[in-house]
C-alpha cells in the first residue's frame, strides 16, 4: 500500500519502490526497525488511551491521586451518559458536519470552475487574474480575523451559519491543484465533444469532471478536515451556543465542567470519533488526498 | 448551485449564438478569421463566467476584508464605536514601540523555531522506520497520522489532562522513574516545551505522510545498484534517501515555518497565554487586542505588521522553490 499522490488523470504504473521491501526475512536490523517504529506508535496511541480509560470511570475515580490504567472499581459509562443529556456534544456535530459540507461543496464548486477556466480557456485578463490568485495563497487567515468580524457585523452575519462558512470557501492554492490535474487530461477528449458543438459547460461537467473524480476527492477530503477543526474563525463568528462548532463548544466545556475530567475527556472523545472513523474507513484515499494537496500549501 | 446555474446560463447563450455551434470545417480564409475573432469574444465570455463564482467570494470576503483591514488599521476604530478618524501610521508608530506586541512576536518565532526542527526530524524518522516495508503497514500510518485528525480542542483537552501537576499521567510516570515533577503549563520556562511536544503529537503525522509519499517515489533502481555495490540499509539511507529528500525537506520546513508562525489554538486553550504572558503568541495579542481591548484600528496594525513576517517568510519560500525548479 504506497502513499501513492495524485498528479495525473490515468493511474500511472508507480515507479515506487514501495513493492520490492515486503516479503522479506526479519534481518536483526529490520528487528530494530520495528521495535522502534511500535515504540513510536505506543507513544503516539498513549493519549487516546488515557482519554478513553479516564473517560471510562466515574469523576472521583478520574480525580483519584492514585493513578492507574484499570480503575479499582471497575469501568462505568456515567460520563457519557451525563454528556449526552446534557445534549451540546451532538447540536455542535450536527453544526461542525452541515457547515464543514458546504463549506466543502461551495470549495469544490466554485474552485473547479475557476480551474477549468485557467485550464482550458484563453481570456483575456487571464495572466493577471492567475497571478493575483496565486499572491493571495500567502495571506494568512490571522490576518483577516478583525476586518472580517467587523464586516459580519455590518452584514448582519454573526452568529449565522453564514458566517462560519461563507469566509472559508476560499482556497486559492486548491484550484492550483486542480488546474495542474486538469492540464494533464489529454485534450483530445474534448475535441470530440467540440466537434459535436458542445458548450464549455457540457465539457466541464461531462468529460472533465467524471476524469477528475479522484482530484475532487482529495480536495474534498484536505478541505473538510480543514473545515471541520478549525478554531480561530468559528470562535470569533458565534457566539450563540446553538450555532458553535464542535472545536468552539469544546472550549466552553472545559470553563463549564471544570474539574469534571471523566466528561471533559468523554466530550473529546465523542468530539474525536466521526473523523477518525472516517479515516479508518477511507483510509486510502484520506492518505493519498492528504500527501496530493498536502505541499500545495494551506 | 446558483453559482453553477449563472454560468450555465451564460454558457447556453453563448452556445445558441447562429451558425457558431456548428463551423464547417471547410469555411474560406475569411470567414475563418472571422470565425476565430468571435471565438475569441466567447472564450474571453467564458473565461469570465467560470471565473466569476470563485472571484465574487475571492472579492467580497478575501480581497475586502484585506484591505478593509489595511485601512482600519490608519484609524482609531474600536469596537465601542469610539474614534473613527483616520490617524495615519499612529497605531503602527505604537506597535513597534509596545513592549507586549515584541513580547508575543518573539514568542512566536521561539515557538516556529522550536517546533520546527522536531516536527521535521520526527517526521521523517516516522517515513524511514515505516518506508523499510514494516508488516501492517495501516497500523503504522493509522497511529502517526490519526491525531492531526482531531480539532485543536480536543488535543488541548488530552494534554491539559495529561499535564496536570498532580493527576497527571506524565507527572506519575515521572515519579514512578525517579523523577521530580513538573509543572507543565505553569512553569513559564516550560509551558511553551509542553504546547510543542502537545503539537509534534497532534501534528507530525502530516509531514510524516509528505515524506512518506516522495521516500516512495524513489525509484528503486538507485537502491538496487547502491546494494550491489554492496551499500548497507544505513549507507544507503544517508546516501541515497535524504539527497533524494532534499527538495522534499526544503519544502516541509517552509511549509512547517508558516504553519507554526499562526500558532494560536493550542496555546490559547492550554495556558491562554500565560504563565504571565510567557507563551502568548502575536495571533493570541491581535485577538486580545480587537476584542477583549476593543481596540480593532490597532489590533489591524499588529496584524500587518504579523503579515510582513510572513510575506518576508513566503517570499523566501518563493525564491528557493523557483531557483530549484529553474
Amino acid at each position: 500500500m504506497a502513499t501513492e499522490t495524485l498528479t495525473r488523470p490515468v493511474t500511472s504504473t508507480p515507479t515506487s519502490g514501495a513493492g520490492r521491501k515486503t516479503g522479506r526475512r526479519m534481518t536483526p536490523g529490520r528487528t530494530v526497525v520495528l521495535v522502534v517504529a511500535a515504540l513510536l506508535a505506543v507513544l503516539w496511541l498513549v493519549p487516546f488511551a488515557w482519554a478513553t480509560v479516564t473517560a471510562f470511570r466515574s469523576e472521583t475515580e478520574a480525580a483519584s491521586r492514585t493513578i492507574s490504567w484499570i480503575p479499582p472499581s471497575g469501568f462505568t459509562a456515567d460520563a457519557f451518559v451525563k454528556v449526552f443529556q446534557d445534549g451540546n456534544i451532538p447540536l455542535w456535530t450536527w453544526n461542525s458536519l452541515y457547515t464543514s459540507a458546504a463549506i466543502t461543496l461551495v470549495t469544490l464548486v466554485i474552485s473547479a470552475l475557476l480551474a477549468y477556466a485557467l485550464s482550458r480557456i484563453e481570456f483575456r485578463g487571464k495572466k493577471v487574474l492567475m497571478t493575483v490568485i496565486i499572491a493571495s495563497i500567502i495571506v494568512p487567515p490571522p490576518v483577516l480575523i478583525i476586518p472580517l468580524f467587523y464586516q459580519m457585523v455590518a452584514m448582519r452575519m454573526v452568529d449565522t451559519p453564514w458566517a462560519i462558512i461563507l469566509p472559508q470557501v476560499i482556497h486559492p492554492a486548491m484550484v492550483f491543484v486542480l488546474k495542474k490535474f486538469f492540464d494533464q487530461i489529454p485534450r483530445e477528449l474534448e475535441e470530440a465533444a467540440v466537434m459535436d458543438g458542445a458548450s464549455r459547460m457540457r465539457i466541464f461537467l461531462q468529460v472533465i469532471l467524471p476524469l477528475s473524480r479522484p482530484i475532487l476527492a482529495a480536495v474534498a477530503i484536505f478541505v473538510f478536515i480543514g473545515a471541520w477543526n478549525n478554531f480561530l474563525w468559528p470562535f470569533i463568528a458565534t457566539n450563540d451556543g446553538s450555532i458553535l462548532t464542535l472545536p468552539v463548544g469544546l472550549q466552553t466545556i472545559k470553563s463549564a465542567y471544570g474539574i469534571q475530567y471523566a466528561q471533559n475527556m468523554a466530550s473529546a472523545l465523542l468530539a474525536a470519533l466521526p473523523l477518525i472513523l472516517l479515516f479508518l474507513f477511507f483510509q486510502r484515499q484520506i492518505i493519498k488526498g492528504v500527501a496530493t494537496t498536502g505541499l500545495a500549501g494551506t | 448551485m446558483s453559482s453553477v446555474a449563472t454560468s450555465r446560463n451564460s454558457e447556453g447563450q453563448a452556445g445558441s449564438l447562429p451558425g457558431l455551434s456548428r463551423p464547417k470545417l471547410s469555411n474560406s480564409a475569411g470567414s475563418r478569421s472571422a470565425r476565430s475573432r468571435s471565438q475569441a469574444a466567447r472564450d474571453n465570455r467564458n473565461g469570465w463566467a467560470f471565473a466569476a463564482p470563485f472571484l465574487a467570494f475571492f472579492l467580497v470576503f478575501l480581497v475586502w476584508p484585506l484591505l478593509y483591514g489595511l485601512y482600519m488599521s490608519m484609524t482609531g476604530k474600536s469596537l465601542t464605536g469610539a474614534n473613527d478618524s483616520v490617524i495615519g501610521f499612529a497605531n503602527y508608530a505604537e506597535a513597534l514601540a509596545d513592549a507586549d506586541m515584541w513580547h508575543s512576536l518573539g514568542n512566536t518565532l521561539y515557538f516556529t523555531v522550536i517546533s520546527t526542527v522536531p516536527l521535521v526530524i520526527v517526521a521523517l524518522v516516522m517515513a524511514a522506520l515505516v518506508n523499510v516495508g514494516l508488516p501492517a503497514q495501516w497500523l503504522w500510518r493509522l497511529s502517526y497520522f490519526a491525531p492531526y485528525l482531531l480539532a485543536s480542542t480536543v488535543v488541548s483537552l488530552f494534554f491539559t489532562w495529561m499535564y496536570n501537576p498532580q493527576l497527571g499521567l506524565i507527572n506519575d510516570s515521572l515519579a514512578k522513574l525517579g523523577l521530580p515533577k513538573v509543572a507543565w503549563l505553569n512553569d513559564p520556562g516550560v509551558a511553551m516545551w509542553a504546547v510543542v511536544i502537545a503539537t509534534l503529537w497532534w501534528t507530525v503525522g502530516f509531514n510524516f505522510l509528505l515524506y512518506l509519499a516522495a521516500m516512495q517515489n524513489i525509484p528503486a533502481q538507485h537502491y538496487e545498484a547502491a546494494s550491489l555495490d554492496g551499500a548497507g540499509a544505513w549507507r544507503q539511507f544517508f546516501s541515497i534517501t535524504l539527497p533524494q529528500l532534499a527538495p522534499t525537506t526544503v519544502m516541509i520546513v517552509l511549509l512547517q515555518i508558516l504553519a507554526s508562525l499562526k500558532i494560536f489554538d493550542q496555546v490559547y486553550q492550554m495556558t491562554a497565554g500565560g504563565p504571565g504572558g510567557a507563551t502568548r503568541p502575536v495571533v493570541q495579542y491581535i485577538f486580545e487586542t480587537g476584542f477583549t481591548g476593543y481596540r480593532l484600528g490597532y489590533s489591524a496594525a499588529i496584524s500587518y505588521i504579523f503579515f510582513g513576517l510572513i510575506v518576508v517568510v513566503s517570499v523566501i519560500q518563493f525564491l528557493i522553490t523557483r531557483r530549484r525548479s529553474a
